[in-house]
């Protein structure tokens, strides 16, 4: 009886892809109305999922289950189990199958079957008389009708084979590969199969060369059989055995391989299958059993060479009907395979220009990540690798390493550490807390940096003087980015910008920009001793110092000409990066503090009654605000018409950073 | 693979260890000479004792390799001579050396029972007979054999048809006893094979040298076959069993190299030298095409030509196809003799290996040996089919171009073993002459193949 038809469906166990998808674009080409994988178990998986999957130009679902006996409960129809578990557990799940009513044929994929398991299996099914293809098998096919995973390679290989629509061989072997292989020979030589069998490598192969001639005997539209056997086990010589009493009686053209075993001089050579062992009795010898079933009536060619000429020879002399030809239906192109083949092409939606995870390593700018370890280069040439795509020398780096030191952290009253001080103590996680801290970073509070820097470079290169710089910007009423500190003052100067200041006059080419920022220092002392040049301002303008410092590196241009070199410069400015280095210093710092605040279980934070002012019927507040609203629609306080904007900015700047 | 012979020493020590009873044999090797077991194994100071080779051959008795009823210092003697000085031998047929023998206590014994245990298809069959020792074959009528399904255990009705000529009771009480712990330990540990030939009962020497008091069935010589694929669960059972190489097989470094390769991977890759001087080189796809092609060159009558086995498959990684083709490059660029060589890259039709992924090992390989594969007067001949073949082939035809090695490349429709006829016509000098005629080069034969 065939095993098949073209209503058998699997259940598929353990989810693969790509052997799914192939079974279901050879049911579409042969025109088949349901899909030949009914159900997925996954182990351990949540029943109720599914996974997807293409019947041709649509997409399907294939339910997707936790457990063989819930998806047999649930298709009952499916009678075949494809079994991708790997060789430690094919055998409980393979039991399992056999055990299930529903389950008639379990194809078992995985090589490296214990033998004493298989041998249990074996039992199992003869008692319930189930049969098993394999172990270490790539499965089987009935053409036009089911094919097994991966057998018969891809959908270009069925149809050069016409396996899309039913032949007249049965075909049986050990060997996947070579069912292929002869698939294509069978398809030159005669009308094509109607079924194949590849009976996996083992020593005990589940079901035996003998079970498939047998049940090939009894299929009517199979005419004639072909046999390629091996060297090794006592299979072949029970087909012969077979031919001899007459229970076959359909021409079997069989060829057992192997003959070269006599060459190999050792006593033992391990081929490639577990099965295929040369040096051993001599009637398991391919000679042997070649000669056993030619003498028994096969029709057994001189060598393989001949293999194909014995085929051809004997399909004519059967004088068949041509079978109807039938057009596969044609499949639409798989969007990988025909990008591959270049038959289609896509454009990319994502562009990435600084790193590529594709090959053995992870490479940053081109450089792999080995040789960032093995040269000792630290985080500072990482982020110049990262953010500015170059490797920067060792002064520049360092610098950005400082700046991430000294910008880390600066206590626990700053908003952002207070901040993520209150999210952590709500409970939250360390993500959450991070990030309710970083979201205060902005105008107000550390994200100066950027707008300094491309302020004191203005100044600088328009070669406006100091004076006319603070005034021009005060009557715009706007403040003056990177100057001016609520506690730093003239008389305490800010460690920080003294540290980064040094390290710059002694390592960087020129500090054009901080000379200017402190040139405007001087003369903003003269009106607070508040205003002086803030961490911010420090390091915008340093970084800017800095970037033209390395501007032939950065921008691949030796002596840049001075105007292009400043375009260039702020370009990388206005990106955002100078505000990004402090954002990443700080998370350092407040990581730090939510630590810091777990370890300690602190509980809820609430704000002290007695520290808010509850004005709530406040007529000066709410006149303010609807003056506020008249004016130009924005609830924020605007700089007084006398001049106030410094004034103001140091009263605006409630942080320090 | 999964039938594996171990030696007889590992096999001892395995049933003792799981039978509950001290190990009385000691591995004897160059660097671990007998006295060194001594402190250990005080008996074999006080008993007579067996030294045999232990290099999974049988028939040892018969080719006078073993010593019996030896002292110690002729033991210490004997095992030396056999390691160190005796050199290469010819066991049936095939030349090696030795370089394991096990010692153990010679027994006084007056009966010689044989005792095996074979893994079948439907389970496992015992056979037993009283007419063991040297000359079992003779006696092979006298066999009792019994088969028992794969999940059966040992009932009465066996050990009565086994034991049916063994006269004495009490003989036959103990023999029962052990083959009944001996089946147990032989399912449990997925032995494939145990042959016990000369088995018998005696009592066994204690550390001292006295026997003791209960005699008990002791196996004298001892073959054993464990299923490797079985491995995995039996970590721990298997106390560290070593599966040795066959007997004469001393392994060139790439065949160890392919098999360290083999024995971590997922796929499966294999190489045996046959002749390290023949010409026709090997590296076939797939383990059923892989004994067709070396079969081809046999067949064609140049199986003296035939210079290996090897085989992959189960889609190896480009790394591992990479050292698996440097190995067989090795070899076979080793002493040009200025004749013409070939290498048959060979294959089936491929269910789902990716050919072109594969072949970008080899092409690697091809390129660290551009200059001796030149000079060995190497040309490649290529057949594949399967997933991505075309660019596979295409690449094996422009790295011959870019390497200036004569290359030819078939796709599925061309015979599989066509490229064996098309090899030895190369090395005999007859494709000389075939291509003056016909002028094809490789990239129209693909297309006229394709």
């Amino acid at each position: 009886m065939a095993l098949f038809s073209r209503e058998t469906q699997a259940i598929f166990y353990n989810y693969k892809p790509a052997p799914i998808q192939n079974m279901l674009d050879f049911d579409y080409v042969c025109y088949r109305e349901t899909p030949s994988v009914a159900a997925v178990v996954t182990p351990g998986a949540t029943s109720g999922g599914f996974r997807k999957a293409f019947f041709g130009h649509r997409e399907i679902t294939l339910p997707e289950y936790g457990s063989l006996a819930e998806a047999a409960r649930l298709h009952p129809e499916a009678d075949v189990l494809i079994n991708f578990a790997s060789y430690r557990s094919a055998f409980d799940s393979s039991l399992e199958a056999l055990r299930t009513a529903t389950i008639k044929t379990v194809v078992i994929i995985a090589e490296g079957v214990p033998e004493r398991e298989t041998k249990r299996l074996i039992a199992e099914a003869g008692a319930r008389n189930k049969l098993i293809i394999g172990p270490a098998t790539v499965g089987a096919i009935q053409a036009g009708a089911f094919k097994v995973a991966d057998t018969a390679g891809t959908l270009d290989n069925i149809l050069r084979c016409r396996l899309h629509r039913p032949g007249s061989v049965g075909f049986v072997s050990k060997s996947g590969g070579l069912s292929n292989e002869m698939y294509n020979v069978l398809a030159r030589e005669t009308d094509g199969i109607f079924e194949g069998i590849a009976i996996g490598g083992d020593t005990f192969p589940g079901s035996t060369l003998l079970d498939h001639v047998r049940r090939f005997e009894s299929i009517p539209e199979i005419a004639m059989i072909v046999m390629l056997g091996e060297l090794g086990g006592v299979d072949e010589l029970r087909v012969a055995e077979a031919i001899r009493k007459g229970d076959i009686t359909k021409p079997l053209v069989a060829w057992v391989s192997g003959t070269c075993a006599t060459r190999f001089q050792s006593t033992e050579v391990q081929f490639g299958h577990a099965g295929a062992r040369a040096g051993q009795q001599d009637r398991e010898s391919a000679s042997a059993k070649n000669a056993a079933l030619k003498a028994a009536g096969a029709i057994v060619p001189q060598s393989f060479e001949s293999f194909a000429t014995a085929i051809r020879d004997t399909f004519a002399s059967l004088k068949r009907q041509p079978v109807p030809e039938r057009d596969p239906r044609p499949l639409p192109l798989d969007m990988a395979e025909a990008l591959r083949s270049g038959k289609l092409r896509k454009a990319t939606n994502i562009v990435c220009t600084i790193s590529d995870d594709r090959g053995d390593e992870v490479t940053y700018a081109g450089m792999p990540i080995s040789t960032i370890i093995r040269d000792d280069l630290g985080v500072g040439d990482v982020i110049s690798l990262l953010w500015f795509k170059r490797r920067l020398p060792r002064w520049a780096t360092k610098f950005i390493e400082m700046c991430l030191v000294i910008a880390a952290d600066h206590g626990p009253c700053v908003s952002g550490a207070h901040n993520a001080i209150v999210t952590a103590r709500a409970g939250k996680d360390v993500v959450s807390s991070l990030c309710s801290g970083l979201l205060t970073i902005g105008p107000r509070f550390g994200g100066a940096i950027d707008d300094a820097a491309l302020n004191f470079m203005r100044g600088a290169d328009e070669g406006i003087p100091p004076d006319e710089f603070v005034e021009s910007l005060k009557a715009s009423g706007r403040r003056i980015e990177g100057i001016g500190h609520r506690i730093k003052s003239a008389s305490s100067r800010d460690r920080r910008v003294q540290l980064l200041s040094q390290y710059a006059r002694e390592n960087f080419p020129s500090v054009r920009y901080l000379t200017y920022a402190e040139a405007i220092e001087a003369y903003t002392l003269q009106k607070s001793p508040h205003l002086v040049l803030n961490i911010d301002g420090c390091i915008g303008a340093l970084f800017a110092d800095l970037l033209r410092g390395v501007s032939d590196i950065l921008f691949h241009q030796p002596n840049m000409d001075p105007v292009a070199c400043t375009t260039a410069v702020r370009s990388v400015i206005e990106l955002g990066a100078l505000n990004a280095l402090f954002v990443l210093a700080r998370s350092i710092g407040i990581i730090g503090h939510i630590i810091d605040q777990r370890r300690m279980k602190q509980p809820l934070y609430r704000h002290p009654w007695d520290d808010v002012l509850y004005a709530t019927n406040d007529d000066v507040t709410s006149l303010r605000w609807n003056e506020a609203l008249r004016g130009d629609g924005s609830p924020a306080p605007s700089p007084g018409a006398d001049g106030g904007a410094l004034e103001n900015h140091v009263a605006t700047r409630r942080g320090d950073d | 693979m999964a039938w594996k012979k171990i030696r007889e020493y590992d096999a001892k020590r395995l049933l003792s260890h799981h039978m509950g009873r001290r190990l009385r044999a000691v591995q004897v090797q160059a660097n671990r000479s007998l006295v060194e077991s001594l402190p250990e194994q005080p008996w074999l100071a006080s008993c007579q004792l067996v030294v045999k080779p232990d290099m999974l051959f049988g028939k040892r008795g018969k080719q006078n390799l073993v010593l019996l009823k030896a002292d110690l210092e002729q033991a210490v003697d004997f095992a030396e001579d056999l390691i160190k000085r005796r050199g290469e031998i010819e066991v049936q047929g095939v030349r090696g050396r030795i370089t394991t023998c096990i010692v153990e206590p010679y027994l006084p014994h007056d009966v010689e029972y044989y005792l095996s245990i074979q893994s079948v298809r439907n389970g496992n069959v015992i056979s037993f007979s009283c007419a063991g020792g040297m000359d079992v074959e003779e006696n092979w009528d006298k066999l009792r054999t019994v088969q028992l399904g794969p999940t059966e255990t040992l009932q009465e009705r066996h050990f009565a048809e086994l034991f049916t000529d063994v006269a004495r009771e009490q003989s036959r009480q103990v023999l029962e006893a052990y083959v009944d712990r001996l089946y147990a330990i032989f399912d449990d540990l997925d032995f494939t094979f145990l042959e016990m030939n000369p088995l018998t009962i005696a009592a066994f020497p204690g550390d001292d040298g006295q026997p003791a008091p209960e005699p008990q069935v002791w196996p004298l010589d001892l073959r054993a076959e464990l299923d490797s694929y079985a491995g995995f669960k039996n970590a721990r059972k298997w106390l560290n069993v070593q599966f040795p190489e066959p007997w004469g097989c001393s392994k060139w470094p790439q065949e160890r190299l392919v098999a360290n390769l083999d024995a971590t991977s997922s796929a499966s890759l294999k190489l045996t030298v046959l002749n390290p001087k023949g010409r026709i080189w090997t590296m076939v796809a797939g383990g059923g095409a892989s004994v067709i092609y070396s079969d081809t060159v046999v067949d064609l009558g140049y199986g003296d030509e035939l210079a290996n086995y090897a085989e992959y498959s189960g889609n190896p990684k480009p790394e591992e196809t990479y050292l698996f083709a440097r190995a067989i490059l090795e070899l076979a660029t080793n002493e040009p003799d200025g004749r013409p060589r070939c290498l048959l890259i060979g294959g089936g039709i491929a269910n789902f290996t990716d050919v072109a992924a594969t072949f970008t090992g080899i092409v690697q390989a091809l390129k660290d040996f551009a200059g001796k594969l030149q000079v060995a007067r190497m040309k490649l001949f290529v057949r594949r089919g399967g997933p991505n073949y075309e660019t596979g082939l295409r690449m094996m035809e422009e790295v011959g171009e870019q390497l200036g090695i004569p290359v030819e490349v078939y796709g599925p429709d061309a015979h599989m073993t066509c490229i064996v006829t098309r090899g030895i016509e190369w090395i005999t000098g007859d494709a000389s002459k075939e291509n003056e005629s016909e002028s094809l080069t490789p990239r129209r034969r693909l297309r006229a193949s394709a």
